[in-house]
């Protein structure tokens, strides 16, 4: 510290001062602009996981999207959709697609975290793209009232009001959401898979989709309060369930009340 | 058939005919043989029928009980949760049940099991006899004579006149089901106000939208500008006027002739009310382009003008023309060129209007 202060006088000191002000500036900035943008693309997508993304994308991916993700005649081009909408497609097990049909299904993953990370970070370099989502807007935390209007008006139509899915032309439907992640929630309002629309942050902000998916994880939890809810798909399953069950009990009654007794 | 004044059955079918034509008679075959149950003879059978009463009256007893306890017991205060609620709901509705059921089904057993069976016959009477018909007759006239309308007209003329007076509130109660919509239906908040365009707005938080916000793919679901302001009938305006955003490639669009300007870069906007019974129309497959109604499955086709690809739907979806102006905002430029929703009866003379 002594040489330090003995140097504060000398000529350059001040240029000294003025680079290092400025380095620290410029470092912080920079830190604080990728928080900003990027929010969190979860393990910092380093230069090996694009490579290796690359490589395990070459290797089950680009059959159908082409090298370089630039999409065929079978799948879309991948440049640009983000690192949600691999991390959506992957972590649910939706790609790699197991064949063709109206809409690729859920089903029991292929790849593991790191491998889908690894993905994501890939085809995230390629364009950009909606990033996926930090853990603050996916845990749930938010008002679950307002995330509930939100969800009446944007989703409910083909995600049913008690978010129970719904049939859509052709043989898709919209899934049902109940044990459906947070993330995957977000990932999906971002980027729109498939017949989705997709609900960007200047439609429905961030804080909203925090909201929804409060909103999805009370309903989720908290049950039906009026008793068994009967897959909550409205006046199908309720009509069934009186035609059988209830006439049922009445036609039993009236052949009970007519019978001799012994 | 002839005249049934005589009381006979109403016969209309040849095969009763040819049936008397056959069996001169036909034999009644009389009650069967009485058969007595196990309880008619066996006192222990009696007994157990009794108590096997007695238990479904204790049940119902039980049930009762069941109905008080949860109903006083369970406290629906202030820090109650739902679970609370669900399990109150839950005895109420099986203590109400074992109630009713308990005394319904005891009686019954009761009456099958112990009360007498013995088979009763009744005869039918007459239907119809000269004398009684005679005596109605009768009735009437003495009622005619000791009214004396016959003879005092004055009472006669001003009853006819209270009657024929009586039915004319009913009119103006009537008269409130009015006014008339009148051409209300072929109009939308939409329509320009003192030459100021509408915004298009999010539903529900009436914010506005850009059109830089609409990237491809996008659905929005919109009310106008100015919606979540009004006081009085938010309701009805906002039945009318829901409109659905959506942005597709441009080049998929095919606009008819005269609605080119309708859309601006690929962003359409379409009534939400469907042409078939008024459901909301907002299933919206972002790469088939469909729009499915959830009610009767009606399906429009968004790159034809939402033209019906299936259902029951008879016309297309209404298209809001929008443009973009100064800041950026989207705006309608004119009201629908026709009445949204559904066929009504003077829905083509507003159509005409509308357009002329």
């Amino acid at each position: 510290m002594k040489a330090l202060s003995q140097k504060r006088r000398h000529p350059l000191a001040a240029i000294a001062l003025l680079l290092m002000g400025l380095l620290i500036t410029g470092g912080l900035y920079a830190v604080a602009t990728t928080m900003n943008t990027a929010k969190a693309s979860t393990t910092t997508a380093s230069a090996s996981d694009v490579e290796e993304g690359g490589k395990l994308f070459a290797a089950n991916c680009a059959t159908c999207h082409g090298m370089g993700a630039s999409g065929s005649k079978d799948a879309p081009s991948l440049v640009g959709v983000g690192a949600a909408a691999v991390d959506f497609q992957v972590g649910t097990g939706r790609m790699p697609m197991q064949m063709n049909g109206p809409q690729a299904m859920k089903k029991p993953v292929q790849f593991n975290e790191q491998q889908t990370s690894q993905l994501a970070a890939y085809v995230a370099s390629l364009g950009a793209g909606p990033a996926i989502p930090a853990d603050d807007l996916t845990n749930g935390g938010g008002d679950a009232a307002a995330g509930g209007e939100l969800f009446r008006t944007n989703c409910a139509m083909c995600h049913n009001a008690a978010a129970a899915g719904g049939a859509l032309t052709q043989g898709k439907f919209a899934p049902a959401l109940a044990d459906v992640t947070g993330k995957h929630i977000y990932e999906a309002m971002v980027t729109g898979p498939q017949n989705m629309p997709v609900f960007n942050d200047a439609n429905i902000t961030p804080e909203g989709k925090k909201d929804i998916i409060t909103f999805l994880k009370q309903i989720e939890s908290s049950g039906s309060p009026g008793g068994a809810d009967l897959g909550s798909l409205g006046p199908v399953a309720e009509g069934l369930f009186v035609w059988v069950a209830g006439l049922g009990v009445i036609i039993a009654f009236t052949i009970w009340l007519t019978s001799r007794t012994s | 058939m002839g005249n049934h004044s005589d009381g006979s059955p109403n016969h209309s079918g040849t095969v009763a005919t040819a049936g008397q034509n056959e069996v001169e008679k036909f034999q009644d075959p009389g009650i069967p043989p009485h058969r007595l149950r196990l309880a008619d003879t066996d006192p222990r059978a009696a007994k157990r029928a009794e108590r096997q009463v007695a238990l479904l009256f204790g049940i119902s007893v039980v049930g009762t009980l069941i109905f008080l306890v949860a109903y006083f017991a369970i406290d629906l205060g202030n820090d109650s949760s739902i679970a609370t609620i669900r399990l109150q709901n839950a005895l109420l509705g099986i203590g109400t049940a074992f109630a009713m059921l308990g005394i319904g089904t005891g009686i019954v057993h009761w009456a099958k099991a112990l009360m007498p069976d013995h088979e009763v016959s009744e005869e039918r009477h007459a239907i119809r006899i000269e004398e009684d018909r005679q005596a109605a007759v009768r009735i009437v006239d003495d009622i005619l004579d000791e009214t004396g309308i016959k003879r005092r007209p004055l009472i006669r003329n001003t009853l006819l006149g209270a009657v024929a007076l009586a039915p004319l509130p009913a009119l103006a109660i009537f008269g409130d089901l009015g006014p008339r919509p009148d051409d209300k239906l072929a109009h939308t908040m939409w329509a320009p106000h003192d030459g100021k365009l509408k915004r298009l707005t999010r539903d529900p938080d009436g914010t506005p939208i850009k059109a830089s916000d609409v990237t491809i793919g996008s659905a929005f679901h919109v009310i106008p500008e100015g919606l979540n302001e009004l006081t009085e009938g938010k309701l009805n305006e906002k039945a009318k006027a829901v409109v659905l955003l959506m942005r597709l490639d441009p080049a998929s669009l095919n606009p008819s002739k005269g609605r080119e300007e309708w859309g601006y870069n690929g962003i359409v906007a379409y009534s939400k009310i469907c042409t078939h019974v008024g459901c909301p129309v907002a299933l919206y497959e972002q790469q088939t382009h469909h729009l499915l109604c959830p009610c009767h499955q009606s399906t429009f086709d968004l790159t034809q003008e939402c033209k019906v690809i299936f259902g029951p739907a008879s016309r297309p979806l209404p298209q809001l023309p929008i443009a973009v102006d100064d800041e950026g905002y989207l705006v309608a430029t004119s009201d629908f060129h026709e009445p949204v929703g559904p066929s009504y009866w003077e829905r083509d003379e507003h159509e005409r209007n509308i357009n002329s």
